[in-house]
């Protein structure tokens, strides 16, 4: 298997606190890997890092063996980054069109002058953002839905479009930001067919998650972080058999009482 | 034919036509990228000098001059808000605010500007042996104005103007697109400052003589609140805007109705200003023309997007 982006020892420090304990991850050409963690960890914090936001301490990352760690976020997102945010980040008053549009924008390349002059190949290329955002929005289940303002929809409906925008650039590799935060089992299951269905396209897909059957279920692989250190990294039923990730996730104490309590 | 029509209306208009290409440029930067300019007189002002020093003091043709106003204040601009576009909101406010204020003061002291006395005898643009006054300068100042309409409306319906509205709105997510923040922040700066430019050029060949107090930061504010009033990010709110109060404080001298003192006026215009922000901050928040009937707008945009792709796919 190729590997797509390869994280080698990152350290973030804030202040005294160390979000990110020198992390090395890899992520292979098609894979879907979970990111969990208690609240805290430095889940969203390593997200940051990988798309620029901040700018580790110490270590590197490379994608297809380029090294992007100290790049600007638009250059990181222009090699084939795509994210969501944990927060979902809509233009809260355009519609749904007019957002996934905007996801668009690294794949179309029309300047200044032409755009004033409204040359053939600016119009054909407004024309092809357009027939691509609709085509996107049928995928993620949002079909007739692009004449919505975005603010106006439901919260699961949100996240599609922000996956959408996410999705309308053919990133190489898709960054979900807690993808079923605040939603029923339902919509969840939903979600899960579509991060699959997204995969299946050849995406390769990180998410972070709370949701821990979800990934189980979801997930090729599994990376547990733990207060900034990767303390698991495995496939999901080692991961979940793992005690250092069930002592992080429910305590010490709680191990052995939960263990005395399987042996009796 | 000019003797029919009075020549003071005709010079409300050209100046209204001025200040709604001032306007637009402003809103670009302001209402569409998101980047508050307390300091755009400043480069009116730059317009202005530009063209009129060029013409009287290097004898250059006028219309180059005007040309060369408006290249020169993109560049000046450019530069100017790579700086000041480090800083956000509030804080930009106050740089944009400070950076006027030093260009005002420059155009008071330097001696190329005339100092405190300014600069006189700019000339009028002649075509064709023909000096371009009155009437003939509201033609120009028409096609000059319906040009910078054109350029706004094809600027912001473009990925670009997709870009700024995404940077207006979160910067963060607009990195997250691969759009290069501060490019596009100082492209709108630029072409905002542009746009003022011209309106200075147009502005000083008109009146022929300008000294600094015309570039203060009183016409700077004005124009904000004449831009917030129409609606952020709305060519026609600019276009209401502007035309709301500038041409309401006029419609007392023209009456002259005997209720006001006439040499009061600019008090009144204060009074007038100050009554139609209240009234307007209060009941529409967001100008006159702002996103106050999202549904229907969206509907006609949509459908009239989906309309053109169906045609264009019919055509391929």
């Amino acid at each position: 298997m190729r590997s797509l982006l390869k994280i080698e020892g990152i350290t973030k420090i804030f202040g005294g606190l160390t979000a990110v304990n020198d992390v090395s991850l890899t992520a292979n050409q098609g894979e879907i890997i979970g990111l969990i963690g208690p609240n805290g960890a430095g889940k969203t914090t390593f997200f940051n890092i990988l798309t620029g936001i901040y700018k580790p301490n110490a270590g590197r990352i490379l994608f297809e063996d380029q090294l992007i760690s100290g790049m600007k976020p638009f250059q990181i997102a222009n090699q084939g980054f795509s994210r969501t945010f944990q927060n979902i980040r809509l233009l809260k008053e355009k519609s749904v069109l007019e957002n996934v549009q905007v996801g668009m924008f690294r794949k179309t390349k029309a300047g200044l002058w032409a755009s004033i002059l409204a040359l053939s190949s600016v119009k054909k290329e407004e024309q092809e953002t357009i027939r691509k955002s609709l085509e996107i929005l049928s995928l993620v289940g949002l079909d007739g839905m692009d004449e919505e303002i975005s603010g106006s929809l439901s919260y699961g409906n949100q996240r599609r479009v922000e996956i959408a925008r996410a999705l309308v650039s053919e990133p190489k590799l898709l960054l979900l930001d807690e993808p079923t935060a605040g939603m029923n089992a339902e919509e969840v299951e939903e979600m899960s067919a579509l991060i699959r269905k997204i995969n299946a396209n050849g995406t390769t897909v990180i998410l972070i998650e709370h949701n821990v059957a979800m990934v189980v279920d979801l997930c090729d692989r599994l990376a547990v972080l733990d207060h900034g250190v990767k303390i698991a990294d495995a496939n999901p039923d080692e991961v979940i058999a793992n005690p250092a990730v069930i002592e992080a996730y429910i305590g010490k104490d709680q191990v052995e009482e939960v263990s005395s309590f399987v042996e009796n | 034919m000019d003797s029919f029509i009075n020549p003071y209306y005709i010079d409300i208009i050209v100046f209204l036509f001025i200040y709604i290409i001032l306007g637009l440029g402003l809103n670009l930067i302001t209402g569409y990228a998101g980047q508050v300019s307390l300091g755009h007189a400043a480069f009116y002002g730059i317009g202005a000098y530009t063209s009129a020093i060029l013409t009287v003091k290097f004898g250059v043709n006028t219309w180059l001059a005007i040309f060369l106003a408006i290249v020169i204040t993109f560049i000046l601009s450019a530069i100017l808000g790579l700086p000041s576009l480090r800083v956000s909101e509030d804080f930009l406010a106050i740089t944009t605010l400070g950076l006027g204020l030093i260009i005002q003061s420059i155009f008071k002291n330097a001696e190329i500007t005339g100092g405190a006395y300014g600069l006189d005898m700019i000339p009028a643009p002649s075509l064709f042996g023909l000096e371009i006054i009155d009437l003939s300068y509201l033609g120009l100042v028409l096609v000059m104005l319906l040009l910078a309409i054109f350029i706004m409306k094809r600027m912001t319906q473009s990925r670009i103007g997709r870009a700024w509205m995404t940077i207006h709105e979160d910067e963060t997510v607009a990195q997250s697109m691969g759009i290069n923040t501060t490019y596009y922040k100082v492209l709108a700066f630029a072409i905002g400052g542009a746009f003022a430019g011209a309106a200075g050029a147009l502005f000083a060949h008109k009146v022929s003589y300008i000294s600094a107090d015309s570039f203060g930061f009183t016409l700077s504010a004005t124009i904000l609140s004449m831009v917030v009033l129409g609606g952020l990010g709305k060519i026609r709110g600019t276009i209401l805007g502007v035309s709301l109060l500038y041409l309401l404080p006029e419609l007392f001298r023209v009456f002259d109705i005997q209720l006001f003192d006439m040499k009061y006026l600019d008090l009144y215009k204060m009074m007038l200003y100050g009554m139609i922000m209240v009234l307007v901050m209060r009941y529409r928040p967001k100008g006159i023309f702002g996103n106050t009937s999202l549904k229907k707008r969206k509907k006609n945009r949509s459908s009239a997007k989906k309309k053109e792709l169906r045609d264009g796919e019919i055509i391929a």
